[in-house]
C-alpha cells in the first residue's frame, strides 16, 4: 500500500520539472520567477506568440518544417538501407557473413567522435557543409547498427516455411525480400522509424556541426539560438516553444509506446 | 575463373542486399577512421595542408591542462551517474514488478524523462530550474532553504549534469522490468516454501538472473555517459564552465576541433577516447565471466 503511494509520488516528482515548465509556458513572464504555485493565476498564450516569431524573421514553424523533413529523409533511408542488411544477415548465406556480421556489432559500440571529424572534413570538401546532406545521406548506407541488429532479430524469428513456400512458388529473394520480409517484419520497421524519429529529433551535436544557416536550423539549433539570444528576459517564450518542441516526441510516445517498449527490450533483454 | 563465376553465383544475392552496408562502412568508417588516425599525428586546421607532427598532439594532449579536467570530469560523470542510474533503475523496477494495477501508467511516467532527457528543450528547463531563482531554490526556499546557483557554482555545477543522467532512468528501468519478467515465477514459490523472506530471495534469486540485463545496462549505460555531450552544452552556455567544471571530453573535443580548429588534436582525442572506452568496455566484458549468469 505504501509502495503504491511512494511509487505515484515518485512519479510526479520525476514529471515536475517538466509539468511546470509546461504551465509556466502559460504564466506571464514575472510570475514565472516570483512563484512556486504550480497553476498560473491568469492564463496568456504571449509566451507562444512571442516564442513562435522565431528570431530575425525566421518563424519557428519553419524550424519544425526543417526537422520534419531531415527525419523524414532519415526515415526512409534507415528503412531501407537497415531491412536490407538485415535480410542479408538473417536470411541470406554468403562467404565471410561472420565476419562481416562481427563487424556490424563492433560499430555499435563505437563512439563516432573517431569518424566525425573526417567525415566533416570530407562533407566540407564535398561543399555539403551547411546542407542536409550529411544528416541525410548516410542514412541510405545503414550506418546504424542498431536497427540492423533490430530488424536481424526481428527476421530470424519468421517462420522459414513461409519463405521456402513462396520460393516454391517461384519467387526470387528479391521478391521475398519485398513482398514478404518487409511486410512480416512491420514492428520491427515501425520501431526503426520511432527511434530514427526521436533520435533525429534530439540530435543536437550533428545538427550544430553542420547546419549555420538560421533558415535551415532545426528546431534543437532554434531553442539553442533562442537561449542565446534572449538571456534571462525571455524565460516564458522559451518553455513556451520547449513545451512545443516536446510535443512530438510525446506524442511518438502515446501512439507507440509498445513499439517503443518492445524496441527497448528487444536490444536489452533477448539481444 | 569458374572458382569465381562459382563463388560469385553463390553469393551474389547477399552481397547485393549487403551492398549500401558495405559502402557504408567504407565511406563513412573505415576510410574516416583511418583519416582521423593519420590526422592524430599531424597539425590540421583545414586551410592548410595536414604537417606530420608524429606524437606531439598526444603529449601535448596528456600535458594539456583543460584536457586533464575534462577527463576527471567526464569519469566523474561517468562513474557516479551511471551505477545511480541504474540502482535507481533495478529499485523502481522491483517495486514495480509486485504487479501493481497500472504498471503501463507508472512505468510510463518513469520512462518520459528518459524521452526527452537528451534534448536541447530539458537542457535548458535543468539551467533554469538550478539556476539562482530557478525552480528548485523556490522550492527549497519555502521551506525555509536558501539555495545557491547550482549551475554557476563549480562545485555544484557537474551535479546538476549527473542528477539530470539519473533522472533518465527510465528507460534502463524498462529493460530491468523486462529482465526481472523473465525469472521464473517457480523459484520464488518454491523459496518461500523453503522459508527464504524478501531479501534472501533479491540476492539468492533475482539478482544473480538479471546479471546479464545488469551487463547490458551497465555496458550501454558507460558507452552513452562517455559521449554525453548536449547537456553539459546547453547548461553551461558551450563552454565547459564554470572553471571547466561541467567540461566533458566530447564537449572539449568540439571545442578544439571545431571551434580552434585544432582538428589534428581533437582527432588525438577521439582516439584517446575510443581506447578509454574499449578498455573499459572489454574490462566489463571480461569480468562478466564472473558475475555474470546466463540461464541454460
Amino acid at each position: 500500500m505504501f509502495i503504491h503511494i511512494f511509487i505515484i509520488l515518485l512519479g510526479v516528482a520525476m514529471l515536475y520539472p517538466l509539468l511546470w515548465m509546461v504551465s509556466s509556458s502559460f504564466k506571464i513572464q514575472t510570475e514565472i520567477f516570483t512563484g512556486i504555485s504550480f497553476f498560473p493565476t491568469k492564463i496568456t498564450f504571449e509566451n507562444y506568440v512571442n516564442g513562435w516569431a522565431g528570431l530575425s524573421g525566421i518563424t519557428f514553424g519553419r524550424f519544425f518544417i526543417n526537422t520534419f523533413f531531415i527525419i523524414f529523409i532519415g526515415i526512409v533511408g534507415n528503412v531501407l538501407s537497415c531491412s536490407m542488411t538485415a535480410y542479408a544477415f538473417a536470411r541470406l548465406n554468403f562467404s565471410m557473413k561472420k565476419i562481416w556480421f562481427a563487424i556490424m556489432l563492433v560499430t555499435l559500440m563505437l563512439p563516432f567522435h573517431v569518424t566525425i571529424i573526417p567525415q566533416y572534413i570530407i562533407f566540407n570538401s564535398l561543399e555539403w557543409v551547411n546542407t542536409y546532406l550529411p544528416l541525410t545521406l548516410p542514412r541510405f548506407f545503414a550506418v546504424e547498427g542498431f536497427f540492423i541488429f533490430l530488424l536481424v532479430q526481428f527476421m530470424r524469428g519468421i517462420p522459414s516455411e513461409l519463405e521456402q513456400a513462396a520460393k516454391i512458388d517461384g519467387c526470387g529473394p528479391i521478391r521475398i525480400y519485398w513482398y514478404l520480409m518487409m511486410p512480416l517484419s512491420l514492428p520491427a520497421i515501425v520501431t526503426t522509424m520511432i527511434f530514427t524519429f526521436i533520435w533525429t529529433w534530439n540530435d543536437f551535436f550533428g545538427q550544430l556541426l553542420y547546419i549555420s544557416n538560421i533558415d535551415l536550423y532545426t528546431v534543437a539549433l532554434g531553442l539553442r539560438m533562442f537561449l542565446d539570444s534572449s538571456g534571462k528576459s525571455a524565460w516564458g517564450s522559451m518553455f513556451a516553444m520547449s513545451t512545443l518542441s516536446l510535443v512530438p516526441l510525446f506524442a511518438v510516445f502515446i501512439f507507440f509506446q509498445r513499439y517503443l517498449i518492445e524496441g527497448i527490450t528487444t536490444g536489452g533483454v533477448k539481444g | 575463373m569458374t572458382y569465381m563465376k562459382a563463388w560469385w553465383h553463390k553469393n551474389w544475392v547477399g552481397y547485393l542486399f549487403l551492398t549500401p552496408w558495405l559502402l557504408g562502412i567504407l565511406a563513412f568508417t573505415a576510410i574516416p577512421m583511418g583519416a582521423s588516425l593519420y590526422l592524430s599525428f599531424t597539425k590540421y586546421d583545414m586551410f592548410t595542408a595536414p604537417e606530420w607532427i608524429g606524437l606531439k598532439n598526444y603529449l601535448s594532449m596528456f600535458k594539456d591542462q583543460k584536457w586533464q579536467s575534462s577527463v576527471l570530469v567526464t569519469l566523474k560523470y561517468v562513474f557516479l551517474g551511471v551505477p545511480l542510474q541504474l540502482t535507481f533503475a533495478l529499485s523502481v523496477a522491483l517495486l514495480l514488478k509486485r504487479g501493481i494495477r497500472g504498471v503501463g501508467v507508472y512505468r510510463a511516467m518513469y520512462y518520459v524523462p528518459s524521452l526527452f532527457g537528451g534534448s536541447v528543450a530539458v537542457a535548458i528547463l535543468w539551467r533554469q530550474i538550478f539556476g539562482g531563482d530557478g525552480l528548485v531554490n523556490n522550492l527549497l526556499g519555502s521551506i525555509g532553504i536558501k539555495g545557491m546557483n547550482w549551475i554557476s557554482n563549480p562545485d555544484t555545477a557537474l551535479y546538476t549534469l549527473i542528477v539530470l543522467m539519473i533522472w533518465q532512468f527510465g528507460s534502463s528501468m524498462v529493460i530491468f522490468l523486462a529482465g526481472l519478467k523473465q525469472v521464473p515465477i517457480e523459484l520464488y514459490e518454491s523459496s518461500t516454501i523453503d522459508g527464504a523472506g524478501p531479501v534472501r530471495q533479491f540476492f539468492a534469486i533475482t539478482l544473480p538472473l538479471i546479471t546479464p540485463v545488469v551487463f547490458f545496462n551497465l555496458v550501454m549505460g558507460i558507452i552513452g555517459a562517455f559521449q554525453a555531450f548536449t547537456s553539459a552544452y546547453i547548461v553551461s552556455g558551450g563552454s565547459g564552465g564554470p572553471l571547466d567544471s561541467t567540461l566533458f571530453y566530447t564537449l572539449y573535443l568540439y571545442q578544439k576541433g571545431f571551434t580552434h580548429f585544432q582538428m589534428g588534436f581533437a582527432s588525438a582525442m577521439a582516439w584517446f577516447l575510443l581506447v578509454v572506452i574499449a578498455f573499459v568496455t572489454a574490462l566489463v566484458f571480461v569480468s562478466s565471466k564472473k558475475w555474470v549468469y546466463y540461464q541454460e
